[in-house]
């Protein structure tokens, strides 16, 4: 049985803990506003973008001269993978998710026979795949220094990504990230983004290209790379904050809980500590 | 008078102008141009230069960093990779985009459109006075 001392300690240092916790949940709370105010900045330029993309490759896709970022090199034996998770923690089971979706994707292409090359973005996703993956990774993001992401950042990463590409350093690229929904929900996405992949895209309106079809193609490819890349960082973002408000509101309520449990254990302990100095007190004066 | 065409510049970040405009004058990888309503369908893309719309209310130039711009009858969508409205500009954010190009460059295996970029960003830089 704790001491009443004990048990005062550990409900003034639960209180303590609520009140970070709450604190950091209004932090997040406001970061996700202008993480999502971000994300639907970027909107019409990723939208346009990609019809525009869309309805480029529909019509040069099919030929044999088509971009090697569109039409890939013509093997699929190295993957490279890019995982982008956060920089902290205390966000709840964000970066996990990913993590396991990019794990689960390794080891189903390993198991093909296939070499398998890491990216990390983010402190966080390097910390758990170094465990099993060390001898994947080659290389590595570091955001700790960025406070706004912002395209430069994307643009940044979308080098490093077609640098390697260019050197034939690998053949398939996939981005992993957690698509924002909500506050509760985030959903881990694999996103391929070499080979270019654009869905639903029909050929729309005759259009006059200046310069040809494939030389405006092969200038957008790399951008397309970018602005995805932009789009995956902005999606993390908020779901990053979104992931952390929620886990932050459960430990609130967690610690709410706990100081409830304590308080009654304690008013009980200080109870039947009182019942026992009353009985002592009575018998003593029987005794005499 | 000719009639209006609708006129969206947007960055990456943020959209920059969405306006009715009577003619958009474009810095167009194969030299400038101008939109009007009426104008033929088209994709371009943009080499870092100066773009002009006129409206209503006046003139309004921004200074983009390259991009593509897609042109139908009745409206003209600017993707810039950088833009930055002119009154805006300082020679800060032009070196910095400068030195940007030219980190590029160096990495860049096509030797010969990455220092056009940088050229062209240089003639830019002449073109907006600063």
């Amino acid at each position: 049985m704790p001491s009443l001392k004990d048990l005062k300690n550990k409900i003034a240092s639960v209180k303590n803990t609520r009140k970070i916790t709450k604190a950091m949940q209004m932090v997040s709370a406001a970061k996700l506003r202008r993480a999502q105010d971000a994300a639907e900045a970027a909107r019409p330029y990723a939208e346009r973008m990609n019809a525009v993309m869309g309805s480029l490759a529909s019509s040069v896709g099919a030929s044999a001269s088509a971009p090697r970022l569109l039409a890939g090199t013509g093997s699929d034996k190295v993957h490279l993978l890019v995982v982008m998770t956060s920089e902290r923690g205390l966000c709840g089971g964000f970066n996990s998710t990913i993590v396991r979706l990019a794990r689960a994707r390794a080891q189903e292409l390993m198991a093909q026979g296939k070499t398998v090359k890491i990216l990390t973005v983010g402190k966080k996703g390097r910390e758990q795949l170094r465990r099993d993956y060390a001898d994947k990774m080659v290389g590595h993001v570091d955001m700790g220094e960025v406070k706004r992401v912002g395209y430069v950042n994307a643009q940044g990463i979308a080098r490093d990504i077609l640098a390697r590409f260019a050197a034939g350093e690998c053949d398939v690229v996939t981005l992993f990230y957690n698509r924002f929904q909500s506050v509760i929900a985030q959903i881990p996405t694999a996103l391929q983004v070499i080979p270019a992949k654009y869905e639903g895209a029909t050929a729309s309106a005759v259009y006059d290209y200046e310069p040809g079809e494939e030389a405006i193609l092969a200038d957008l490819l790399p951008r397309g790379v970018a602005t995805q890349v932009f789009t995956a960082l902005l999606e993390n973002g908020a779901s990053e904050q979104g992931a952390r408000m929620s886990a932050m509101d459960n430990a609130t309520r967690n610690a709410g809980e706990m100081i409830t449990k304590y308080t009654t254990i304690y008013n009980r302990s200080r109870q039947a500590a009182i019942t026992k100095e009353l009985i002592e007190i009575i018998s003593g004066a029987e005794a005499l | 008078m000719a009639g209006t065409l609708q006129f969206d510049l947007v960055s990456p970040e943020r959209r920059l102008a969405s306006i009715a405009a009577t003619e958009v004058q474009i810095p167009g990888a194969e030299g400038d141009m101008t939109a009007m309503e009426g104008h033929a369908p088209g994709i371009t893309t943009l080499r870092p230069g100066v773009l002009r719309a006129t409206s209503a209310a006046g003139v309004k130039s921004f200074v983009v960093s390259g991009g593509f711009a897609e042109i139908t009858a009745t409206s003209i969508s600017v993707l810039a990779e950088q833009a930055v409205p002119l009154e805006e500009m300082t020679a800060a954010i032009m070196d910095q985009m400068v030195a940007d190009a030219t980190l590029a460059a160096a990495v860049n295996p096509d030797k010969d459109a990455t220092d056009k970029v940088v050229a062209d960003l240089l003639a830019m830089r002449a073109a907006a006075g600063q």
